[in-house]
């Protein structure tokens, strides 16, 4: 759904979204690289099971939530790319004990 | 200026108005919420959720049997609510626990536990003291710093926006009327008639409940009523929604319904200040990864700080005005707990025009000086 802008930065930092690796520019966030890696639903919801996306960019709506570099319910749009993060879905509520 | 006429004009359109005008339009009278707006305190919002029994009413068997009464009457206003309005209030009730850190602290329990049973008389009261390690079995993950905890069957918790949302659709639905950014101006008192001033429209009606919160300080002289009500605040930290752990709600700590872990209980005297403070913030962190270590691991996606409504002595307020007989106030800081005798037990007695003798107690008049003396 998603195309990359051909005037923007180019594409230097390599993550690893849903174990496949996708390149970003450098100061992208991770809600953006699995936005271009095309995954149909980053999570599914705790409550309903619902799929979701990132959907407001900007740290107001919670749907970006993902399992980063292996902390989950972080808010993909507020993380900042680095060089082989890992960026996992989440299916659900995680269990914490 | 349009003048319009009720049978009940409810001041406050928090949990405790709501309630109580839910109650009144159920019992057919025709029945005006008004709601001052968001400009107002809101302690509704703020609320921690818990519908809690066990360390309410230490020294005032009055209230303790109030507060149990409405988790009694609890699971009939859900039920009339979600068959009216099909909305869930998120009720539980499996029993709740209050966790002790330290011996000290599990002895100074089972005393207050103890004598609130004492004072319970001829209505019981049950309750154990457990010791750490079958309370462990019981509460999954506890922490080893829990030396005990007290338990009753009787507590709960819900949802106080779903409550809060329920009620006024309930009332709505029913025909009552809801009026809101409607902050009462001028009034006028005379003994079954009343008047208010109100978003540019003149409201009558022979009965004036005042549920206004904070707000009732000032507007209670006015209808020769007293209401010496002041702020107390809460803060509250929330955490994502995680998988259902906990089985049953703890006095600062609970997981709502669909996940979440509410951490809180802090009490302080900060005037109308709606703030918050780190290191309140993170004294209430530090006790909840103490009680529960998992909880460390979870991520805080919200924080809020609200102001209860606080009588000097910190119990509820239920009067009828002497002077003016018709308008009554409703004053607490437990807007989810006792909603069931507010909605089931109270608004019928407002609406038949007198309080019952067990409600004698509650008067503001405990703070005249000559009866305090």
């Amino acid at each position: 759904m998603f195309a990359t802008r051909p005037d923007t930065r180019p594409a230097t930092v390599e993550v690893l979204v849903d174990g496949t690796p996708v390149r970003v520019p450098e100061g992208a966030s991770a809600a953006a690289a699995v936005l271009a890696a095309g995954l149909p639903a980053l999570r599914e919801t705790p409550v309903t099971g619902a799929p979701r996306l990132p959907y407001c960019m900007m740290g107001v709506c919670f749907d970006c939530l993902a399992e980063i570099d292996g902390t989950p319910n972080r808010q993909s749009c507020l993380v900042t790319v680095s060089p082989g993060m890992r960026i996992a879905p989440q299916r659900g509520a995680r269990a914490p004990l | 200026m349009r003048t319009e006429s009720f049978d009940a004009v409810v001041v406050g359109g928090g949990l405790v108005g709501a309630a109580i005008a839910y109650g009144l339009q159920r019992q057919g009278l025709a029945t005006l919420l008004l709601d001052e707006g968001d400009i107002a305190f809101r302690a509704s919002r703020g609320n921690f959720g818990l519908v809690w029994v066990q360390s309410k009413g230490l020294g005032a068997p009055h209230y303790q049997r109030w507060t149990r009464g409405s988790a009694e009457e609890w699971p009939a206003l859900a039920a009339d609510l979600a068959a009216r309005t099909g909305l869930g209030t998120g009720l539980h009730q499996p029993g709740g626990v209050h966790l002790c850190l330290s011996e000290e602290e599990f002895e100074k329990r089972g005393a207050q536990m103890a004598r609130l049973q004492r004072e319970a008389g001829n209505l019981g009261m049950e309750y154990r003291m457990i010791r750490g390690a079958e309370a462990r079995d019981m509460l999954p993950g506890l922490g080893p710093k829990v030396v005990g905890v007290s338990w009753t069957p009787y507590d709960g918790h819900a949802s106080p926006l779903f409550l809060l949302r329920a009620l006024h659709t309930g009332f709505t639905g029913l025909g009552g009327r809801y009026q809101p950014n409607a902050r009462v101006e001028r009034s006028s008192a005379a003994p079954h008639d009343f008047s208010v001033e109100a978003g540019g429209t003149t409201y009558r009606a022979p009965r004036l409940v005042l549920a206004a919160g904070l707000g009732n300080a000032e507007l209670a002289p006015r209808f020769g009523l007293s209401a010496p009500v002041r702020p107390e605040r809460g803060q509250i930290l929330v955490t994502e929604r995680a998988r259902q752990v906990l089985p049953m709600p703890c006095t600062t700590i609970r997981q709502t319904e669909e996940g979440a872990l509410l951490l809180g209980d802090s009490k302080e005297d900060a005037g109308f200040d709606l703030g918050q403070k780190p290191e309140i913030m993170r004294a209430i962190a530090q006790r909840a990864v103490l009680s529960f270590p998992w909880i460390a691991e979870l991520n805080l996606v919200r924080a809020w700080s609200a102001l209860r409504v606080m009588a000097p002595d910190g119990l509820p307020i239920y009067d009828q005005s002497e002077r003016f007989p018709g308008a009554f106030t409703a004053n607490c800081h437990s807007g989810v707990t006792l909603a069931g005798t507010h909605a089931n037990r109270l608004a019928p007695m407002i609406a038949a025009g007198a309080l019952d003798p067990e409600m004698t107690p509650f008067s503001a008049r405990r703070f005249d000086v000559r009866n305090a003396a």
